[in-house]
């Protein structure tokens, strides 16, 4: 944890000396813990804390769940009904673990977006920012498939539409599809393997994160100012931060349990809103539902998927210059992918030399268009597909794709910025009066 | 050029919402039954009208094959006493033998009698639906333009809908294909397959004496499996509100934890 | 020191207690569930006690069900078999105990005590060798009536490690330390024997 000077840990004589020079785990622990924070860091900073929570959470009422559930197409749906009626407070632990994932992807959209606005992705922080996007990626593939497991109608419907996007690849697409589903079609071998990688892939998250928290703690925290805490001494590292522990620790904490709070009342007294009735009747290859939608938090990227049809001029070209092999299938397989990759990418196509978007005014409007965007492209999402929600979503999908390959890049370059601060103190100074002197602490 | 959009989408929507209005939905009654909201408890006697409702009318066709028939003792649901759930699994019928392998006798191939540890048997014979999780298989509100605030301020709607398809039959039917078809304003389509002549008023007759029109027969059946379909539905409700409770506190505690830690750093907030 | 920093101090302390508590009983009520959660379910639990239908078991004969994941035998004696298990001095037992969960501890192995009903007609035991839980063999072993040259009259036999049990279900002979244990059983009409 090179970086920001600070103080370290100094083992006393004894134990902690003969421990520290055999196993230096205690120093390690006292380094992530007492991190110099910038002390300036506002509300949208607590997601962090939230989504390690809810990782927690969801293991381990994933594990609890695993020890009654069967990954069977013909037990499943009955093994899940057994949590609820019958297993020792298992209606609890189900509705935790199905509203968990809603409160999971919920605060990962903040944590996004709180690093979109403040530039947290720019350098040097481009390697967290990107691990950050393949923990994403591994959110999307893990909410997936623990989607099918219930297997409700829903499950098996969505699965179906899903699996078959890799149907779009040109050449192999017919062959990995059934690769992957271990069939021609959806079967109890795609629903054994779906569960066993829904049990694994949250451990390769959790390893993810560690990197994750490892990178960040390598360059420092962002902060709103996006002014980089100063390196000189540690008298001016101590006038920029406050250690992690107790300071952000506890703040964190009251705004996990507020957020809990709210999510506990969801869970009690609506656990089923967020859910879609339709997964409560069990798999049925022989009918289809008559709307087919994912889950609230995949919707943006699914709208994106399906706003690309064969009427659009920009898939006619490139079904063209491909010489067909890109058809409007696989353009909507592409552009949802793109979509997430674009958000990758941010870090280069930013070409700003400003961090944080309080200091950058053109950019201020744009985002709040690209935040906007995201939910009309959820409402889409969700909406049967008609005239009107094919413009809506084109337009919104073209938007999110002009947000990072077009206005990021020229923004940079057309924007006058604001004055930044010269350093994090001086920007607290100007926010908040210096702390009335109270009794020796 | 985004102003343009926006009032373009604006007005879209309005023109939309014309017409899912003209469409003809299927319509769903608001029912205010004694478990909505936050603190809203099942209604023991209303359970036990329903499961008669259910026994004498329902299950000819419909099975409730993922509820155990000895729920029907539990506190909080139907809460009948032991000995009656007994003697009620004991003449429940098994009207579908060829989906409930589990209660017949391979060698012999007649269906033993029912056990309160026994599950309600599945009834496929007329392909009706199983009705164990219905009301939370189907919503009654949705919308409106999508956004989900109906189902917010109303709920998802399941034992409504049931309610709604009991007493919606217009009278009207139709043959397709040699297979009949009636109409009932609260079903999406407009025809289903079950008969208008299923359940009709007075078709029970309640032990307490409750006037059964075909509304308190439909209401007390949905909320019955309501019950069959959340049988934990009292439970979690107080989990939930247990967890509020103590998240309340502890954040209140850690909101001035916190604040008295950070007035070591940060005083007041200047105004600008 | 002032008397005023004196409570401001312990009013911080008690604020940062009051958290500290209020966070461990909240983990606390996050943790019961997760522990819960693997006791018995309440499917398993209604099978907690069974009602078995003895009406069909003619003297002589036995039933085996199975109970809480267990056999247990349910015999309904013949007078030679009372006969033969009440003639047996106590000093012939290798375990001169009831084994009878119906009963208080520490009654010894009497054949009265080993039975459901006064009379001595009918036996229920547990179908679980004492020995390393093998399913014995019933009608079988020396200490049927008649002994080993007549079969088919009661005892039962392991055909484990050749544990051998007399017709109340007594451990006899062979490696096995106990009697078959008796389980709670009652009558709860003529012809229903209520399991737990």
């Amino acid at each position: 944890m090179a970086g920001i000077p600070h103080d370290h840990y100094e083992p006393k004589p004894g134990f902690q000396t003969w421990l520290h020079s055999r196993l230096p785990i205690v120093s390690l622990m006292y380094d992530v813990v007492m991190f110099p924070t910038p002390k300036n860091l506002n509300w949208m900073w607590i997601w962090g804390i939230v989504l390690t929570f809810c990782l927690a959470l969801q293991i381990v009422t994933g594990i609890v769940l695993a020890m009654h559930y069967t990954p069977n197409v013909d037990l499943a749906f009955g093994s899940v009904e057994h949590i609820m009626r019958d297993v020792n407070g298992g209606v609890m632990l189900r509705y935790l673990h199905a509203n968990g994932a809603s409160l999971f992807f919920f605060s990962v959209y903040c944590h996004i977006f709180r690093g979109l606005y403040y530039g947290s992705y720019k350098a040097p922080r481009e390697v967290t920012w990107v691990i950050g996007m393949i923990i994403y990626f591994l959110m999307i593939a893990t909410a997936f498939m623990g989607y099918v497991l219930p297997w409700g109608q829903m499950s098996f419907w969505g699965a179906t539409v899903i699996t078959g996007l890799f149907g779009a690849i040109p050449g192999v697409g017919t062959a990995l599809q059934e690769w992957l589903l271990g069939g021609f079609s959806i079967g109890n071998a795609t629903l054994n393997r779906f569960f066993s990688l829904h049990y694994l892939l949250p451990f390769v998250i959790a390893a993810l994160v560690a990197v994750h928290i490892w990178a960040f703690h390598t360059t420092g925290n962002n902060n709103p100012t996006g002014v980089e805490v100063r390196r000189g001494s540690k008298a001016e590292v101590e006038a920029d931060t406050v250690p992690f522990w107790p300071y952000y620790v506890i703040k964190d904490l009251f705004a996990l349990s507020v957020i809990l709070m709210l999510f506990f009342a969801v869970v009690g007294f609506m656990p089923n809103y967020l859910g879609d009735p339709d997964n409560y009747i069990q798999a049925n290859p022989l009918a289809t539902p008559a709307h087919i939608v994912p889950e609230w938090y995949l919707l943006p990227f699914y709208a994106i998927l399906r706003s690309f049809d064969n009427t659009v001029w920009a898939v006619q070209f490139v079904h063209f210059i491909t010489f067909g092999i890109v058809d409007s299938k696989l353009f909507g397989v592409l552009a949802m992918g793109g979509a997430i990759l674009c958000m990758a990418l941010a870090p280069w196509l930013d070409t700003s030399s400003v961090r944080s978007g309080r200091y950058r005014p053109m950019f201020k409007a744009w985002f709040a268009v690209l935040v906007i965007d995201f939910v009309v492209l959820m409402w889409c999402g969700s909406q049967v597909p008609s005239t009107f929600t094919g413009w809506v979503g084109l337009i919104a999908a073209t938007y999110w794709f002009a947000y990072f390959l077009v206005i990021l890049p020229l923004l940079g370059v057309l924007e006058k910025p604001l004055l930044q601060p010269a350093s994090i103190e001086e920007d607290f100074k100007s926010h908040y009066a210096d702390p009335v002197a109270g009794p020796a602490e | 050029m985004f102003r343009k959009i926006a009032i373009s989408a604006v007005s879209a929507l309005t023109l939309m919402t014309g017409a899912a209005s003209a469409a003809g939905e299927a319509e769903t009654t608001d029912v205010a039954f004694s478990f909505e909201g936050p603190f809203g408890t099942f209604d023991e006697h209303q359970l036990q009208r329903g499961l008669q409702v259910y026994t004498e009318v329902c299950s000819t066709c419909h099975g409730l094959k993922f509820v155990r028939i000895g729920q029907l003792a539990d506190a909080g649901g139907p809460n009948l006493p032991e000995d009656q759930v007994k003697a009620y699994a004991k003449a429940f019928p098994i009207n579908d033998a060829a989906s409930n392998p589990q209660f017949v006798d391979p060698d012999t191939g007649t269906a033993r009698t029912l056990l309160p540890s026994d599950h309600f048997p599945a009834n496929n014979a007329m392909k009706a639906p199983d009705l164990s999780v219905m009301a939370k298989a189907r919503k009654g509100f949705e919308g409106p333009y999508g956004l989900g605030t109906n189902q917010l301020f109303k709920g998802m709607g399941g034992p409504e809908h049931i309610y709604s398809i009991i007493t919606g039959f217009t009278g009207e039917s139709k043959d397709i294909a040699g297979v009949s078809f009636y109409e009932n304003k609260a079903f999406p389509g407009g025809w289903m397959a079950m008969p208008n002549t299923a359940i009709a008023a007075d078709q029970v007759t309640y032990a307490d004496g409750t006037p059964a029109t075909l509304e308190q027969e439909a209401k007390d059946v949905s909320a019955f499996l309501m019950w069959a379909a959340e049988p934990k539905l009292m439970s979690r409700k107080e989990s939930g509100f247990k967890a509020v409770l103590l998240l309340g506190l502890l954040s209140v505690l850690l909101y001035l934890t916190n604040k008295r830690l950070w007035s070591k750093v940060k005083g007041k907030k200047l105004a600008h | 020191m002032s008397h005023a920093d004196d409570t401001a101090g312990s009013r911080r302390d008690f604020l940062y207690y009051a958290t500290a508590g209020a966070g461990v009983v909240a983990t606390g009520a996050a943790v019961w569930p997760l522990i819960n959660q693997m006791n018995p379910s309440a499917d398993v639990r209604a099978l907690a006690s069974i009602e078995v239908d003895v009406s069909g078991v003619a003297e002589g004969t036995q039933l085996t069900v199975l109970w809480r994941g267990k056999p247990v035998f349910i015999r309904h004696r013949t007078a030679d078999e009372i006969k033969a298990g009440r003639d047996v001095k106590p000093a012939d037992l290798v375990d001169n105990s009831a084994e009878n969960d119906n009963l208080p501890p520490g009654q010894d192995g009497g054949d009265a005590n080993r039975t459901l009903d006064k009379d001595g007609a009918w036996l229920v035991v547990m179908g679980v060798c004492t020995h390393l839980g093998c399913v014995p063999l019933g009608d079988a072993g020396e200490f049927g009536v008649g002994g080993a040259d007549k079969q088919g009259t009661g005892g039962w036999f392991c055909p484990c490690h050749g544990s051998q049990y007399d017709t109340a279900g007594r451990i006899r002979k062979g490696p096995a330390p106990r009697n078959l244990p008796v389980p709670i059983a009652a009558f709860s009409n003529d012809t229903t024997i209520k399991l737990g």
